[in-house]
């Protein structure tokens, strides 16, 4: 049957009472994930305390950490000084509960005044524990004339949600730090492997060529100085291949003409801030794969190429390759896989300038390992 | 005999710019000379590369043909054309080298955060790119037709499709070498000729005739001559640093230091080479006087050695010089193709394309419509149609460089304000003087040359509106500003920063 036509005039269908309450409440909540996704403070709490009384439907709502007010919407905001003793009640005895006007009185012209003034409708107060990691970091407070059933249990909901986006707070800067800790274990953790070698190698060239072992031990010493002592989170393009050339220059003493190496870099992308130690991972990589395994000698090859507006970056190794899945699974930052830091770095990249920025890795086994990096030469925020 | 002489050289020059687009300059650099990999660029050869993509169609051919025609006031193109480095040396280039931006969209954003302000600043990179390639490709059309007796298109649709194998393949993407090596191209196509012409003269016993008109010698001849000359000092000297093709090639320098130095050398490479344009009007004047009424001044250059010398050496100069003009089409031509291709790219087209992809679909883009433009458009004097593209960068892009690196009070609205309406006046004075529109009396002339009063509206209307702005100066820009100012050497705090807090922080960026 076809479709009367006055049907296209009617406004659309937006589904029944219920659904449009439910729409109504998830576009509520998701106004104030943004704040609380910062965690609970002042400013979030500011942010989003408005939306919690309208989602509740109180005349006024509250957010306490475990003993003072954050922030305060709606009607008698006098009452705010004195939500404490109310928060750390509720941070004793870990549960919801529902508070009579008498602990929180009106302030009134008399010494003693009336518990309630009589314009003030906030008669009792329920107030919900917010709980990050089984204990308490805060409270919701919300206040009503009559504290029904129903709002006692909507208020104890919506301190279980904030509780939740709080968690996924916790979590983002857990992650942040961890980040941060990786990169500080990374720098300290210049292979003890690669060290003792460094260091014999260069004991087998004191006798028998002097200068050279005075030049890899001056190399040594500025490859540690960068990998160890280097400021903040960024560093050039250029600064980076100087310590992945000293680097190459240590293990080619060692390896000798078992290890081949090609540069070929853009001049035009040395300027390029990038995150510090984010390729000397990969280098090492493919020096540990372009030989391990292999009787021949092996080649590393390190392109820098200009492509307008980003840097294309490629480390690749003739070794023996590895199995795509446990690529993926060292990405995807599985701690068993021995590649070094290559999660990491992926994760690195890609929170400084973008998803579509993180690492492309191709790879058979028996056909090599070609790691590619694209940094785009501005990204707002990263500077080294 | 000239026609395959000249067909010779344009080959080859296209040839060389192909196997070098495509091939790229492989340069492999193995264990033996590990740190000559990180040597940067020089001063000196970064100054030369901005030469060779700077010096267009325009400079190669319209100054001489403007002078032919108009005399010394027109020496204001290439005064102006040189002078904009002098103002991009002292206010712009260091600061804009500390900010760590590449193209001016990514100034945009660092220095007002706002992506608003960005999408304005990208679709004004396409439209004065889209402007300065026309007379790339004009310029093409005119070179081959006055030499081999072709029709205009054909040069055109020649330059154009090379720019398009070039930035579809890969090529031309700020190669400092292959740039450099254009201008130091440009300047022996152009100097070589003129000093076997210039001997001639002399062993013409030096004639004068036609030099000495008074209309040709006299300055600010000619109705509302005051106007038309401020107005075109304006827009060259502030334009220059608005274009976007140059601007990116200061990323290269190494710190705010050595862009200064860049652009010193810049300077006297450009000093040096705009002597010889006009070497070749005045001579145009003296033997060459005929082409004025016949219109096809743009072509002086490519006469005189034919005219003067004749026989083997007329024609070997006549290939010389068709050479270096497509040289320098195709440079400036390929760097505002990329320049283009990679703002629609990285702003305008679908980020679910692929980025190689999406390139080549913004070279095509680019390089399509504008030839499409080049075709619908009135043969305007090259070197005038070019000075009109720095007429839109002076109001659009110099505001927002100048009042960003030198006011902190720059808000996101002000400085998105002034370019929009910068940019709308500008450019539809353009486009119209571009399509063939002369009104009578004041009206022409503010369409001819409207950067006398388009860019102190968008510098009041930047200011303006940033004032009245409620939301005031965007969140960090106390710490953009020492970004800026403060040498590189100096060991200061420049704040530090969470790209992953700062995204989700600052509700004007979204």
């Amino acid at each position: 049957m076809p479709m009367p036509r006055w049907r296209l005039f009617r406004p659309r269908d937006l589904g029944s009472q219920a659904d449009r309450a439910a729409f109504r409440t998830l576009h509520t909540a998701s106004l104030m994930t943004s704040a609380l996704r910062t965690g609970l403070n002042v400013r979030s709490a500011e942010r989003s305390v408005r939306h919690l009384a309208n989602l509740l439907g109180c005349p006024a709502v509250s957010l306490t950490d475990t003993s003072h007010p954050l922030a305060w919407h709606g009607r008698g905001s006098e009452h705010a000084a004195q939500v404490g003793p109310l928060a750390e009640k509720c941070v004793a005895d870990g549960k919801t509960s529902v508070h009579d006007h008498r602990e929180f009185p009106c302030a009134g012209p008399t010494p003693t005044p009336p518990t309630a003034q009589p314009g003030c409708t906030l008669r009792q107060a329920i107030v919900a524990p917010l709980t990050v990691e089984d204990s308490i970091v805060g409270t919701l407070m919300a206040f009503t004339p009559h504290a029904s059933a129903a709002l006692v249990r909507a208020t104890d909901e919506a301190a279980r949600w904030v509780s939740g986006q709080l968690e996924l707070a916790e979590l983002d800067a857990a992650r942040t730090t961890r980040m941060e800790a990786e990169v500080r274990a990374l720098r300290a953790q210049i292979s003890p492997h690669f060290v003792y070698n460094a260091l014999t190698t260069i004991a087998s060239f004191v006798r028998t060529d002097p200068d050279r072992a005075r030049q890899l031990i001056l190399e040594f010493a500025d490859f540690t100085r960068y990998s160890f002592q280097r400021a903040g989170s960024y560093t050039t393009l250029e600064d980076e291949l100087r310590s992945i050339e000293r680097y190459l220059v240590l293990e080619q003493a060692r390896f000798g003409d078992r290890l081949g190496v090609v540069l070929r870099i853009a001049p035009e992308v040395l300027g390029v801030t990038i995150p510090v130690l984010s390729l000397q991972p990969l280098v090492e990589n493919g020096v540990r794969h372009g030989l391990a395994g292999k009787d021949g000698p092996g080649s590393i090859t390190i392109l820098a190429e200009d492509n307008d507006y980003e840097a294309v970056i490629t480390v690749e190794d003739d070794g023996v390759g590895e199995d795509p899945e446990r690529v993926r699974r060292a990405l995807a930052g599985d701690e068993s896989m021995d590649s070094i830091g290559l999660g990491n770095v992926d994760e690195r990249l890609r929170s400084a300038f973008g998803d579509e920025y993180g690492l492309v890795v191709e790879t058979a086994p028996g056909a090599g390992t070609k790691v590619t990096v694209r940094v785009p030469k501005f990204a707002a925020g990263v500077y080294s | 005999m000239t026609t395959i002489a000249v067909v010779v050289s344009i080959s080859l020059v296209i040839a060389l710019t192909l196997t070098i687009g495509v091939f790229g300059l492989r340069v492999s650099r193995t264990t033996s000379d590990f740190f000559v990999a990180s040597r940067r660029v020089g001063p000196f050869l970064n100054a030369s590369a901005i030469g060779g993509e700077y010096l267009s169609a325009a400079s190669f051919l319209g100054v001489a043909g403007l002078v032919l025609v108009r005399g010394v006031d027109m020496l204001w193109y290439p005064i102006g054309w040189t002078a904009g480095y002098l103002l991009l040396l002292v206010l712009v280039a260091a600061p804009l080298r500390r900010s760590g931006a590449y193209t001016l969209p990514d100034f945009a954003e660092f220095r007002v955060e706002s992506q608003t302000a960005r999408q304005v600043a990208s679709w004004l990179v396409c439209l004065i790119g889209a402007l300065y390639l026309v007379p790339q490709f004009q310029g093409a059309g005119l070179t081959l037709s006055a030499l081999t007796g072709a029709p205009t298109w054909v040069g055109a649709f020649l330059v154009a499709s090379v720019v398009l194998i070039n930035v579809a393949g890969g090529g031309m993407r700020s190669i400092t070498l292959v740039q450099a090596f254009q201008y130091w191209l440009k300047l022996c196509a152009l100097l070589v000729p003129v000093i076997a012409l210039w001997l001639s003269w002399r062993g013409d016993g030096a004639p004068t005739s036609h030099v000495h008109a008074v209309d040709w010698v006299e300055p600010l001849q000619g109705p509302r001559a005051t106007y038309l000359t401020y107005s075109l000092i304006l827009a060259t000297f502030l334009g220059t640093m608005g274009l976007p093709h140059v601007v990116v090639r200061f990323y290269t320098n190494p710190d705010g230091r050595t862009a200064r130095r860049t652009t010193v050398v810049v300077l006297a490479l450009l000093s040096v080479f705009y002597l010889l344009p006009t070497a070749y009007g005045v001579l145009g004047r003296i033997y060459a006087s005929d082409l004025v009424a016949s219109g096809r001044t743009d072509s002086v250059v490519l006469e005189l050695p034919h005219r003067m010398l004749g026989g083997a050496s007329g024609t070997l100069l006549t290939a010389l010089l068709a050479g270096g003009a497509f040289a320098a089409f195709l440079s400036t031509a390929s760097g505002l193709a990329v320049s283009i291709s990679g703002v629609l790219s990285q702003d305008v087209l679908s980020h679910r394309l692929h980025p190689v992809t999406a390139f080549r679909i913004g070279g095509v883009i680019a390089t399509a419509g504008t030839l499409a433009l080049t075709l619908g458009t009135q043969g305007l004097p090259v070197a005038h149609a070019v000075e009109l593209a720095f007429a839109v960068a002076a109001s659009t892009f110099c505001p927002l460089l100048l009042l960003g690196i030198w006011w902190r009070g720059l808000t996101a609205r002000g400085a998105v304000a002034g370019m929009l309406v910068g940019g709308v006046l500008s450019g539809s004075a353009v486009l119209a003087v571009m399509v063939g529109a002369q009104p009578e009396g004041w009206a022409g002339a503010l369409l001819a040359q409207p950067a006398l009063l388009t860019v102190p509206l968008a510098f009041l209307l930047m200011i303006g509106v940033s004032v009245a702005d409620p939301a005031g100066p965007p969140l960090h820009v106390g710490r953009a500003m020492v970004r800026l100012h403060l040498p590189e050497a100096l060991e200061v705090d420049r704040g530090t920063y969470h790209p992953m807090a700062g995204r989700s922080a600052d509700p004007r960026s979204i």
